[in-house]
């Protein structure tokens, strides 16, 4: 014990200094908005950059799984395509401009940073501020399936909070008879190809494999599907059934995903804020 | 430590501080080179005082500054780094017992001794505080460039006034 207070009173001047320098770095990193939103997280330079070299690699490795979800796409779209271009053009009909009609566009991004074991999971992607991204903009995958929403985003990189993170709610519907329900994941169910869909009332009658999709709020596209029921009627004790559903999407090897930009949704907002008021 | 030295420390921290704060804050040379002059007061600290003293009055002057500049913690931060380099400067270059003279000023010391001694202190200071500031690894080269203009800055003012102070007392 004495030495040791020798020891400390001998080199006093370097351990002053380690004690006062950690309390003006906490101070500097607590209290200025900048370096706190820089300090640790993957939109800041150094990790985001690392992680896009990482990429690179990994890309290869999930490329069949890419393709066919890139296939599954391109039969959609084309099924759609058909179905505009097979008209009967003897027909007189009248043609509607609808160019300002289109409420949402997609702004296609790579993911360079992805996890799905964690019980908050958040997903990295290329696209930024540069490129037109918003906070808390909807997020959807290739193919079928919702991802999230934007949670913070950079001048290039923006940070995902996908729904396999416990603060992630979407508003969903059952595809046959409207009802309404909240897509959630976590509460004892950390499976990434599983979720729980909650606050369906009891009277509406559900079948393993009915469709979920999307109900058109928070942001998302009305009617994209999200997945099929697996188990119904997991209890909860009151008015609410819960569901449990495995997910179109397999957020394991997601590459691509689509940031929705709703033109909408500033006048959406402020409508409703009208309303709170 | 009498009271003749307190008082004049106390009135060297608030004269400094006040030029420091109303002047030289907004003055540079295309926000490139900013002379920070109130680095002085924990310069001319007398040599015997203790550890404990130092990095509190160089704790203190740096977070009335960030006060001042809205910058929390990136001051203090580096008046503390000044601080340890400016004991470990004095241990080195001196002999502790036979110190004559009470405090390291231009006057007392010689100019070699003393430009030494305030260029190492003022790019420590200076360093911590402007990559504190920018806080980012990827502008280096420009933070490293601000840096030590400010640093020849700032030597230019610090010796200028001791030049000024040292005269007025011998004569």
């Amino acid at each position: 014990m004495r030495n040791l207070w020798i020891f400390l009173s001998r080199y006093n001047a370097f351990f002053f200094f380690i004690i006062f320098f950690t309390v003006g770095i906490i101070l500097a990193i607590r209290n200025n908005a900048y370096q706190r939103s820089t300090v640790f997280n993957s939109t800041n330079e150094v990790v985001g950059t690392a992680y896009k070299r990482l990429n690179v690699i990994k890309r290869y490795l999930n490329l069949g799984q890419v393709n066919d979800s890139l296939a599954t796409e391109n039969a959609l779209l084309k099924t759609q395509l058909m179905a505009v271009l097979n008209v009967d053009s003897t027909k007189l009909i009248k043609v509607k401009d609808s160019i300002n009609q289109v409420q949402y566009t997609l702004i296609a991004a790579k993911v360079i940073k992805n996890s799905v074991t964690l019980t908050n999971n958040i997903i990295t992607i290329n696209k930024g501020l540069k490129d037109g991204i918003e906070k808390e903009m909807a997020v959807i995958s290739p193919g079928k399936g919702v991802v999230g929403f934007v949670q913070n985003v950079s001048e290039n990189f923006a940070t995902i909070r996908p729904l396999l993170n416990q603060e992630t709610f979407i508003s969903v519907v059952l595809k046959k008879d409207n009802a309404f329900g909240s897509l959630v994941w976590g509460d004892n169910n950390f499976d990434y190809r599983k979720a729980l869909v909650k606050e369906i009332p009891n009277h509406y009658k559900v079948n393993v494999g009915d469709t979920i999709v999307t109900s058109g709020s928070s942001g998302f596209p009305r009617g994209i599907e999200v997945g099929k029921v697996t188990k119904t009627g997991v209890s909860t004790g009151d008015n609410f059934m819960t569901l449990e559903i495995s997910l179109f999407n397999n957020f394991s090897t997601l590459q691509y995903v689509y940031v929705v930009k709703d033109k909408l949704a500033n006048e959406i907002k402020a409508l409703q804020q009208e309303v709170k008021r | 430590m009498n009271s003749r030295t307190i008082i004049v420390n106390l009135l060297r921290w608030m004269a400094l501080l006040f030029i420091q704060i109303f002047l030289l804050r907004n003055m540079a040379f295309y926000n490139l080179s900013t002379p920070f002059i109130y680095v002085l007061v924990i310069l001319l600290l007398p040599f015997r005082t203790p550890n404990l003293l130092l990095y509190l009055i160089a704790f203190m002057t740096g977070i009335t500054l960030d006060a001042f500049y809205d910058t929390l913690g990136v001051h203090t931060s580096a008046c503390v780094a000044l601080a340890f380099v400016r004991t470990i400067f004095i241990s080195i270059s001196l002999n502790r017992d036979s110190i004559d003279e009470p405090e390291p000023t231009l006057g007392n010391m010689g100019l070699r001794w003393f430009s030494l001694y305030a260029v190492l202190c003022i790019f420590a200071h200076h360093l911590i505080l402007f990559f504190l500031e920018a806080f980012k690894i990827s502008s280096w080269s420009y933070t490293l460039g601000r840096t030590l203009l400010s640093v020849v800055f700032t030597l230019f003012t610090v010796i200028l006034v001791e030049f000024i102070f040292h005269n007025r007392k011998s004569a």
